[in-house]
């Protein structure tokens, strides 16, 4: 009958320096928790009245209406969200599809078959994209990329017309969220590379070394190694982008032009997305347009909270399986 | 055992099943007792294989001189083991048997490498080809995760884009001289991290047979495993020498003494590793010619 004892309190007190260092340090980790938070209630707050009025149509129609008669009273108002929300996805989707390969591409490049110096020139290079001024982009992509997007939007129209996001109901190709999402494309295309990049420099050598001592090219050993262990970091990456793309404002405004309508056809010069729709109307908005404005950013928030979301578990699950 | 027609040799043909006993029932007193347990395989008395030849083989990684002159020819059909303290250069000069060597950034390499009297290193070699013909086996096993068993056997004829008819004969025939065959034949499609260390270790060796290469590399196989395992893999190795030529490292002098035919000691007084002596092992364990690599099988160094 030999007593078990009781576990014992183990207390270890930490010093004064190290407490101070402790609340510093906890501020810092929790600041961006909390400046989302009050950015969250902010909109929400805002943004409730006017989702409470339009109900479900707020996400389901597409008119966004202010009627005033002539002393500046509001004799209507309607606010829809459906066009933005449609054009929204519609040019972040292209981007994407655009965007990630040529990112996997380069990042396999960039780790695997580049020299030392180029590799460290690109690298350098890459990461300048992604702090370049997004206007830029937006300038770049209306006067300079809309000219030559438009004959291979008229290409695929051609081509893929019969399939019906490829059909447009004018020949009227420009300003398009094909053309949009081409310039959200190259904007995405920095983390996107950078995230693979990462993933795949951590490929365990072992793994590496044994495919090629098997008589791979080495394309076979990116084929069975490096791709399968990198999975999870492609997928983060094009879901980073795919946040980024969403969220895009100024590129966005300066490419598409904002009809309110529901266009499903990417080739078709028209859409908008809710970031731009927001740039658009925010200065010359009332009180309760403002509303609605906020009300639409608190969409584009759970929006793109929903795609993170994702993204973090089909990281986790695909990441699992190639390591 | 029909390929060996030399009636005065025959008593260093083993099968495997006469392998395992002898191995069992002998406590070993000396290195030297284990080695001259074994016979030294004549070069030659087996006709499958191709023999390895290095000639006058240097290596560099930047400009530290990592090995100097090596030459040494591996007899087909022939075990050898690269003994020697750390840092002799054995591994690397294993890796530059195979064109591995030159994976590492900044490594540079002079002299030759024969397999079937044809230099590996000259140019216009096709490197994927010299590494189907000349296979490898690490020291971590290193099975690829996201394969099952049966994927990862048969990952080489996908890796080097070959075709085989019958992958399932192939599958067995390698699951079997790996010495893994009965152990995994019902589960096939698990994921090889459902292994133990020692199965992945057989896994990664039937991977490379799969391939069908003529000369096996094995670098530290066993420095990982328990004994259990390890005395599996020997076991394997002594069955593969049948049919092919394997060259060994390992830090294991009784392992060298158990497996090998040959036994090759690298050593390396701060400069760059140089081979010292190469002899069956039976002598280089009982009548090492040099001092200093008495002094190592002796247990005095290293």
């Amino acid at each position: 009958m030999t007593q078990v004892p009781a576990p014992r309190e183990l207390v270890t007190k930490p010093r004064l320096s190290d407490q101070i260092f402790r609340v510093i340090v906890t501020a810092g980790g929790m600041s961006s928790l909390i400046i989302l938070g009050l950015i969250f209630a902010f909109l929400a707050y805002r943004g409730f009245g006017v989702i409470r009025v339009e109900g479900l149509g707020f996400i389901t129609n597409s008119n966004w209406d202010v009627i005033e008669d002539e002393s500046s009273n509001i004799v209507s108002q309607d606010y829809g969200l459906a066009a933005m929300l449609v054009g929204t996805i519609l040019s972040a989707t292209v981007a994407v599809i655009v965007g990630v390969p040529i990112a996997v591409f380069s990042a396999l490049f960039l780790e695997f078959y580049a020299g030392r110096k180029i590799r460290s020139f690109l690298i350098a290079l890459i990461d300048l994209m992604a702090a370049f001024p997004s206007i830029l982009f937006g300038l770049w992509g209306f006067l300079i990329l809309m000219p030559s997007a438009e004959y291979w939007a008229k290409l695929l129209n051609k081509y893929l017309g019969w399939i019906p996001i490829f059909d447009v109901p004018a020949p009227f190709f420009t300003r398009s969220p094909f053309i949009a999402g081409l310039v959200l494309a190259i904007m995405i295309i920095p983390i996107a590379t950078s995230i693979s990049r990462e993933v795949f420099s951590q490929t365990p050598l072992d793994r590496i070394q044994a495919a090629y001592a098997l008589g791979a090219t080495r394309f076979s050993m990116i084929r069975a190694v490096v791709l399968p262990f990198g999975r999870g970091g492609i997928v983060g990456g094009a879901m980073l982008g795919l946040g980024r793309a969403m969220g895009e404002t100024v590129a966005v405004y300066t490419v598409l032009n904002i009809v309110y309508q529901v266009n499903w056809q990417v080739l078709f010069g028209s859409g908008g997305n809710i970031a731009s729709l927001i740039l658009l109307k925010v200065n010359e908005a009332d009180r309760e347009e403002v509303n609605a404005l906020m009300a639409a950013g608190l969409v584009l928030f759970l929006l793109t909270l929903v795609i993170n979301a994702i993204a973090n578990v089909l990281v986790n699950r695909l990441g699992k399986t190639g390591r | 055992m029909t390929d060996i027609n030399n009636s005065g040799r025959d008593e260093s043909v083993q099968t495997p099943g006469e392998s395992k006993e002898m191995k069992t029932s002998t406590t070993p007193h000396s290195l030297a007792d284990v080695a001259s347990a074994r016979v030294a395989k004549a070069p030659g008395s087996t006709t499958l294989g191709s023999g390895l030849e290095a000639r006058g083989v240097h290596a560099w990684f930047g400009s530290k001189h990592v090995l100097k002159d090596v030459t040494l020819d591996f007899a087909s059909g022939t075990v050898t083991a690269l003994i020697g303290p750390s840092g002799c250069g054995k591994s690397t000069f294993l890796r530059t048997l195979n064109r591995m060597h030159e994976f590492i950034p900044t490594a540079a390499l002079a002299g030759e490498v024969l397999l079937g009297g044809k230099d590996i290193y000259a140019s216009g070699t096709d490197v994927t080809k010299i590494r189907l013909r000349i296979g490898m086996v690490f020291q971590k096993p290193n099975p690829f995760p996201s394969m099952t068993i049966g994927q990862n056997v048969l990952s080489g004829l996908k890796l080097a884009q070959l075709k085989v008819s019958n992958t399932d004969d192939l599958l067995e025939e390698c699951l079997v001289r790996a010495g893994l065959w009965t152990e995994v034949k019902d589960r096939l499609g698990e994921h090889a991290s459902a292994l133990s260390g020692g199965q992945q270790q057989r896994l990664c060796i039937a991977r490379s047979l799969a391939v069908r290469p003529e000369v096996l590399l094995m670098d530290e196989p066993c420095s990982a495993l328990d004994p259990g395992s390890t005395f599996r893999i020997e076991q394997t190795i002594s069955e593969l020498s049948q049919t092919m030529t394997i060259v060994i490292v390992t830090h294991n002098m009784q392992q060298a003494a158990r497996v090998s035919d040959y036994s090759a000691f690298m050593l390396s007084d701060g400069g760059p590793g140089e081979l010292i002596e190469v002899a069956p092992t039976n002598e280089l364990f009982s009548r090492p010619r040099d001092k200093r690599t008495e002094d190592y099988v002796t247990g005095r160094f290293g």
